[in-house]
């Protein structure tokens, strides 16, 4: 049964095809400000007709008229999450305009959540900014931070924590120090944001940061629990979405 | 007129309460009636109403003041108080401007430093309430409540007698075990109606000035509900909200803008079946004893009762809430916390604990205030909630 779920966050929007257990494609766009638009380019790119449901998530979930369903990215990421690394206690997504924590019970399922959607702190879009302040690219974040001894930044907000990085130039602090400094001020904000859930057993690192040693290793010490990603970590709500896919039909032949 | 209305109609008509008030207002207050300002279910609105005053609500919410508020106070405070400051200071507010004399009462920080600079340019009367229920504390609260009554004689220039008090007492209990009957419709599984027509009511009825008519009004919409529900097809609310998810609403007080929590849960498949919040049934749960030796300490003691984080400790919110879950087969609690509502917002942290370890159901609690801004991410944690239930 082949099935597509498509996750259109702020920053990028994610498509898998799936079929059974077996992944046959995946695409990721950048979001821009035309998410309608990308969502519709990858349906475009990943659809066949023998597609049986499309599954839309994420926050431009609505934006798809061909979609089937449209299920939170709460659920599709514990549902993803659960499926590239089954056996997991806690999905942790850092993503681009928000930051989650979601606790799953032993079948995958969503028992309880955290999110942070009030404040840009401890989001992608934090890192960004952060990351064009210390001309870094973030693809090298990894390199530019091997080795460093991390400069503390105290600041919790973006705006403050520009200011305070700018000064820290200012004293003659290396960059890459700064901005592991900044990597792990992220990590121990989205620590002991997710620690509020009390999670136990591992930790799946979901979301575009996840694909970066740098962060995944600050946040299994702030976290105290073994974090785990894949390489399909950024797809993992598009990945649930099309999982979900499977189990449900559309509303209408489901009654 | 009102049986060729249809409920959703009838619905709309509570919901327009406030506003179609006005006018009755303003022909009462040509009459003479004076009128009494209230924010909060702690003042036993017996005493106004025991020499003949109409008492209205004032906590206001809409955020269309809060810029003005934000003149004279902070803006990290609860948009409540914000937007109550500001209507009261624009005028913009009918009720505040027919208000012979504004009520409030020492419950939490922002409201009453907010009464402190209302008091310039406005009639303001604070009671002292206690931060506790203790013995003491209730001795404090009936002297309050007396002196709240003298307030009023020279105030107004008049006598208030211990029976105008009891009688009120006898039409409060009525109204409130009418309105009690009417939510506790929601006992019902599936419910009968949607929990946002359920508040319309709720809410509007505490701008209906004629207490001694509510009761009726209310009995005849709870048997016209009974009998579509009993009545049964396609239409039905047992047919149409069947299999959804049953949540109690708890927390800072809500109405107004801030409705758009219970329109993302109900939105997204939920039912609310029941407002614990001070516009549900914390304030009408429990009746005075109007036949009490003493009628100012039966009032005391009723009131001083209520489970508001603003008491410290505050057992009788839980205790509330747990029977609540139980009658009303809930589900799921949502706790609404307005952004700056210390009191609440501390108080998650119990309640969270309460919810999940004692009642094993989910629980979730969020923050939010009067803009829009935050629709589109109610939205998705409401329907993920409800995915997760």
């Amino acid at each position: 049964m082949l099935t597509l779920g498509i996750d259109c966050g702020s920053t990028t929007t994610k498509g898998v095809l799936l079929d059974g257990d077996s992944i046959v494609e995946t695409a990721i766009l950048p979001t821009s400000a035309r998410p309608r638009e990308r969502m519709a380019e990858l349906y475009g790119r990943l659809y066949r007709p023998e597609v049986e449901c499309t599954v839309t998530t994420g926050y431009g979930r609505a934006l798809l008229p061909q979609a089937d369903r449209q299920v939170t990215e709460i659920t599709c990421h514990a549902r993803g999450a659960a499926a590239l690394s089954p056996g997991i206690g806690c999905v942790v997504d850092i993503g681009g305009q928000d930051c989650k924590a979601i606790l799953l019970d032993r079948g995958g399922f969503v028992v309880d959540f955290a999110m942070n959607d009030k404040c840009a702190a401890g989001t992608g879009r934090f890192i960004e900014m952060m990351c064009r302040i210390l001309d870094c690219s973030l693809d090298e974040v990894d390199e530019f931070v091997r080795d460093r001894r991390p400069v503390e930044i105290t600041s919790m907000c973006t705006v403050f924590a520009e200011s305070e990085i700018i000064s820290l130039l200012a004293e003659g602090h290396e960059r890459g120090d700064i901005a592991l400094g900044v990597v792990r001020s992220i990590c121990r904000r989205t620590a002991y944001f997710a620690q509020r859930l009390s999670p136990a057993g591992e930790v799946f690192f979901s979301g575009g940061l996840a694909r970066f040693e740098a962060f995944r290793s600050a946040l299994e010490e702030f976290i105290g629990l073994p974090v785990r990603t894949s390489e399909l970590s950024q797809f993992a709500g598009a990945l649930g979405a099309a999982r979900i896919g499977q189990k449900k039909r559309p509303a209408a032949s489901a009654g | 007129m009102k049986l060729i209305n249809t409920l959703p109609e009838v619905f709309e008509e509570f919901n327009e309460q406030r506003k179609n008030s006005f006018i009755t207002a303003l022909e009462m207050k040509e009459k003479g009636i004076p009128f009494v300002g209230v924010f909060c279910t702690y003042l036993p609105q017996e005493i106004p109403l025991a020499m003949g005053a109409s008492v209205v609500g004032l906590c206001s919410m809409s955020g269309e003041t809060i810029p003005d508020a934000e003149k004279d106070l902070p803006r990290n405070l609860c948009p409540l108080v914000k937007s109550s400051y500001g209507f009261a200071k624009t005028d913009k507010c009918p009720y505040f401007y027919f208000s012979d004399l504004i009520v409030g009462e020492t419950t939490c920080d922002g409201k009453k430093k907010m009464y402190e600079m209302l008091s310039e340019f406005k009639p303001v009367y604070v009671m002292e309430l206690p931060n506790s229920q203790s013995p003491d504390a209730l001795e404090l609260w009936k002297k309050e409540v007396v002196k709240f009554k003298e307030k009023l004689e020279s105030h107004f220039g008049v006598t208030i007698t211990d029976e105008q008090v009891r009688r009120a007492a006898r039409v409060k209990n009525a109204e409130r075990a009418a309105l009690r009957e009417f939510y506790e419709l929601m006992k019902l599984k599936p419910a009968p109606m949607l929990g946002q027509d359920l508040y319309k009511v709720l809410y509007g009825a505490t701008f209906k000035f004629d207490k001694e008519a509510i009761p009726g009004e209310i009995h005849a919409l709870v048997e016209r509900i009974k009998a579509e529900y009993e009545a049964g097809g396609e239409d039905s609310p047992r047919v149409k909200l069947a299999g959804r998810p049953r949540i109690l609403v708890t927390g800072s007080p809500i109405g107004g803008v801030t409705e758009k929590v219970i329109r993302a849960l109900e939105d997204n498949g939920a039912q609310v079946v029941v407002f614990e919040n001070c516009s549900g049934a914390k304030a009408v749960d429990e009746d005075v004893d109007a036949e009490a030796p003493d009628i100012y300490e039966a009032l005391a003691r009723r009131y001083l009762n209520i489970g508001c984080s603003c008491m410290s400790p505050n057992p009788n919110r839980i205790k509330l809430m747990g029977r609540l879950i139980d009658d009303y087969q809930v589900d799921a609690v949502v706790d609404v916390i307005l952004q700056a509502c210390h009191t609440y917002n501390v108080e998650t942290y119990k309640i969270r604990r309460f919810v999940t370890e004692e009642k094993g159901i989910p629980y979730l609690s969020l923050e939010t205030d009067y803009s829009t801004s935050d629709i589109g991410q109610l939205n998705t944690r409401m329907a993920a909630f409800v995915e997760m239930l």
